[in-house]
């Protein structure tokens, strides 16, 4: 009886959610004493959301190529933060040309729509190459051996944009329609935000709709289930992964002119954090997990906006932003004590393992 | 293999007598020319408690630099560089006839990137001097590890207080710096901020570098000195990209002057998106030196139209700044990148001095330099006439002649790239 009692429950798990537990407690106390105090009104926390919510959705766009990559490849495509960064670098020039000759400011839709096509056409580009030559001649290849690639491919990739374009930074021409703030129901919204959290919510929309209802997009979860049995069944094994990687591109394109709209610059390093950041997003929405990486982004986004202010400011801790990324982590860290697989894992976890 | 070693041991027995008897052998040859009757064998002396450094004759003087030359903070150093680069062209690329090397490694601005090549540079012992680094976070690491292989560094931009502090430590007796102290900067920003534009409440944002926190710290104090009230003093990430939730905390205490001596990257950042915060429409920003580079419009754009930095005051430099600029466009092609190059100018020049100083010609050619003596001529510096103004080093290897100005940057300048070049307030 004991015995059994032991095997069920290790002392390592109870440990686990003591730690899982304190945190958690920390975060309310934390929250009830900043709310308390009163510091902040509504307007407040509605900015904090809404630019929580637009940053959130640059991870989620981002995070569904890690997401994907890993569904169908198993593997972690490193590089993606530098697929990123090669779409929005490479359309800066564009933009810059079309700023210059007056057509950003007479037509800036048609502008827009020309940078959005530039940057995603750009990241598809190198998304596919990467596959072709990074990753598909070591398909059979021990795990590991991509996982490496993908850091020199990322590393490779930084240092051309550099080495082609130097070392400084290149800022975005504004558009100038989107820079007003409009008020809806008494909140303030920054438009470009606005075009931001729209435009992410619409792509995330069409690109799960696309892998749900479509053949090709079924071919792919096919290919994410079971190689073998998805070839029997004639489906291009080659042909699917591609899919994943030009899916995968154009929504990190998208994301990176989301990413200039919002920060009006862009560096050969600008990747990297982004990268990083929704690489934990796939993480904590459950990998390989489409809906759970938009989930994980959002999430990741707003505990950035909101947590510092809101679980730190009530405890008395001086300067809580600079712990931003601490947050973050700290609470990737408690969903992966409580739910190993992430938000959404549980379903696929069981298949891959 | 065991036939080979049975050979290898006469051999090597062999060598080693060879090798003795050529020494002997040299020894008298080289002793011969300079026995004269008078003088006995050893004639030169050279002695200093923690090494010499040999050059032969013909050898260059090997000077080393430790800047950010890469990465996202790269005109910092590189500014620097071309400020070396021309001192050691107006000497004729030699010293006390020895043609002079210059080494340069890579910092970052970044504690590890800064404790790497000062790891770099400790281990070559050709080094003679060095210069450097370009952020004081490098300094911090790095001044210590050149010290205990006994070289000395001077640094033309590390600008944090702690690192000429009477409290800093016997391991950075090997630092100097010709950049000013920060003491001294974030009291003029804050002077300026309460005094002429007369500025009651304040906040804060520094990037948790020391260079940043610490200038921020001087500020604050001085301004509460001042009779002004800080509403608040957050800090942010160096990779941190959005600042509007920040921005938002600090909205909340209703400040009317937010400073945030920061660098490039960041800068740009909080430059930008400060307007778009609710509660910040209409205050004044300002910066520190470590942003006062085209670089920083670049990343800032139209936002930086009307914001002040405080930097060195280039119309307080001595005369020879102007040909110094006109050397840098011609060998260039442009105006300085930032603030540092004729602070870079002066380090490597009392570098120089102090090597004429010390170092001694033996009869065979052979150039000694101690390097406890180059330390001590280092520090021992004094009423040197530099670009920068007329440097002193006091005890703890602060060199600088501090003359800090503000300066505002106008619409002309974000659209034309290039830095204001009169000062919109002096504190003297």
């Amino acid at each position: 009886m004991r015995q059994r009692w032991e095997e069920s429950i290790k002392v390592t798990d109870i440990l686990m959610w003591l730690i899982g537990a304190a945190i958690l407690a920390l975060i309310v106390s934390g929250s009830i004493a900043t709310l308390a105090a009163g510091r902040y009104t509504s307007r407040h926390w509605f900015d904090f959301i809404i630019f929580g919510l637009a940053q959130g959705s640059i991870y989620a766009l981002i995070a569904m190529g890690y997401t994907m990559v890993y569904g169908t490849l198993r593997m972690i495509n490193f590089a993606h933060g530098e697929v990123f960064m090669s779409g929005p670098y490479t359309a800066y020039f564009v933009a810059a040309s079309l700023n210059n000759s007056g057509f950003l400011d007479r037509q800036p839709i048609v502008s827009l729509l020309i940078v959005f096509i530039v940057s995603m056409a750009t990241s598809t580009l190198i998304a596919v190459l990467l596959e072709r030559v990074a990753y598909r001649p070591l398909r059979n290849a021990p795990r590991l051996v991509p996982l490496i690639t993908a850091i020199g491919a990322s590393f490779f990739l930084q240092y051309t944009f550099r080495g082609l374009y130097g070392s400084g930074f290149q800022a975005y021409p504004t558009v100038k329609i989107l820079e007003s703030p409009m008020v809806i129901g008494g909140f303030r919204i920054l438009k470009f935000q606005a075009v931001v959290i729209g435009a992410a919510a619409f792509l995330m929309i069409s690109l799960y709709t696309f892998i749900q209802r479509t053949r090709v997009g079924k071919a792919i979860r096919a290919v994410s289930e079971d190689k073998e049995v998805a070839t029997l069944m004639g489906i291009n094994i080659d042909r699917m992964i591609v899919t994943t990687f030009v899916i995968g591109g154009m929504a990190a394109g998208a994301a990176g002119v989301l990413y200039a709209l919002m920060f009006k610059q862009v560096h050969f390093f600008m990747g990297f954090v982004p990268g990083i950041k929704a690489f934990t997003a796939a993480v904590l929405g459950g990998i390989g997990n489409i809906p759970g990486a938009m989930l994980g982004g959002i999430f990741l986004g707003l505990v950035e906006s909101v947590g510092p202010s809101l679980f730190l400011d009530g405890l008395g801790i001086v300067a809580p932003y600079q712990l931003k990324d601490a947050i973050a982590f700290t609470l990737l860290v408690l969903v992966l004590i409580f739910r190993p697989t992430g938000i959404l894992g549980e379903r696929l976890a069981i298949k891959k393992a | 293999m065991n036939g080979v070693a049975r050979i290898g041991v006469p051999m090597k027995q062999l060598a080693c007598v060879v090798m003795v008897l050529i020494m002997v052998l040299g020894l008298g040859v080289a002793s011969a020319p300079a026995a004269s009757p008078a003088k006995p064998k050893s004639s030169f002396e050279y002695e200093d408690r923690i090494g010499v450094v040999k050059i032969k004759p013909g050898g260059p003087i090997h000077i080393a630099c430790w800047f950010a030359v890469a990465g996202s903070e790269a005109t910092l150093g590189i500014d620097s560089k071309r400020g070396v680069e021309i001192a050691i062209e107006d000497r004729g690329g030699k010293l006390l006839g020895f043609p002079i090397k210059l080494t340069v490694e890579d910092t970052g601005c970044n504690p590890e990137g800064g404790q790497a090549a000062a790891t770099k540079i400790a281990s070559d012992p050709t080094i003679v001097a060095a210069i450097g680094s370009t952020c004081s976070s490098e300094a911090r690491p790095g001044a210590p590890i050149l010290w205990r292989a006994g070289i000395v560094t001077v640094s033309p931009s590390n600008t944090a207080p702690e690192l000429t502090s009477p409290k800093r430590g016997p391991e950075y007796a090997g630092y100097l710096r010709t950049a000013h102290n920060d003491k001294v900067q974030g009291a003029v920003a804050a002077e300026f901020a309460r005094k002429k534009l007369a500025v009651k409440r304040t906040a804060t944002i520094h990037d948790g570098s020391p260079y940043s926190e610490q200038l921020q710290a001087v500020f604050v104090a001085t301004f509460k000195r001042l009779g002004g009230i800080i509403t608040s003093q957050e800090a942010v990430a160096p990779t941190d990209t959005d600042m509007r939730p920040v921005l938002t905390k600090i909205a909340t205490g209703r400040p009317e002057f937010i400073y945030y001596p920061v660098f490039i990257a960041v800068g740009g950042h909080i430059t930008r998106q400060v307007k778009e915060v609710a509660g910040l429409e209409r205050v004044y920003l300002m910066g520190a030196d470590g942003m006062f580079s085209p670089d920083f419009y670049k990343a800032a754009g139209e936002a930086a139209i009307g914001m002040f930095h405080s930097s060195p005051d280039f119309s307080a430099f001595a005369g020879g700044y102007r040909s110094f600029l006109e050397k840098h466009q011609k060998k260039y092609g442009g105006k300085p990148l930032s603030v540092f190059h004729a602070h870079a100018y002066d380090a490597t020049m009392i570098i120089f001095a102090a090597i004429e100083k010390v170092a001694k010609k033996a009869p065979d050619g052979t150039l000694y330099i101690g390097r406890q003596a180059l330390r001590d001529a280092l520090y021992a510096t004094k009423g040197f006439k530099g670009l920068t103004g007329t440097l002193t080093c006091d005890a703890y290897g602060d060199c600088a002649d501090p003359r800090i100005a503000v300066y505002q940057t106008t619409a002309d300048n974000v659209k034309k790239l290039v830095m204001p070049d009169k000062p919109f307030w002096k504190p003297y």
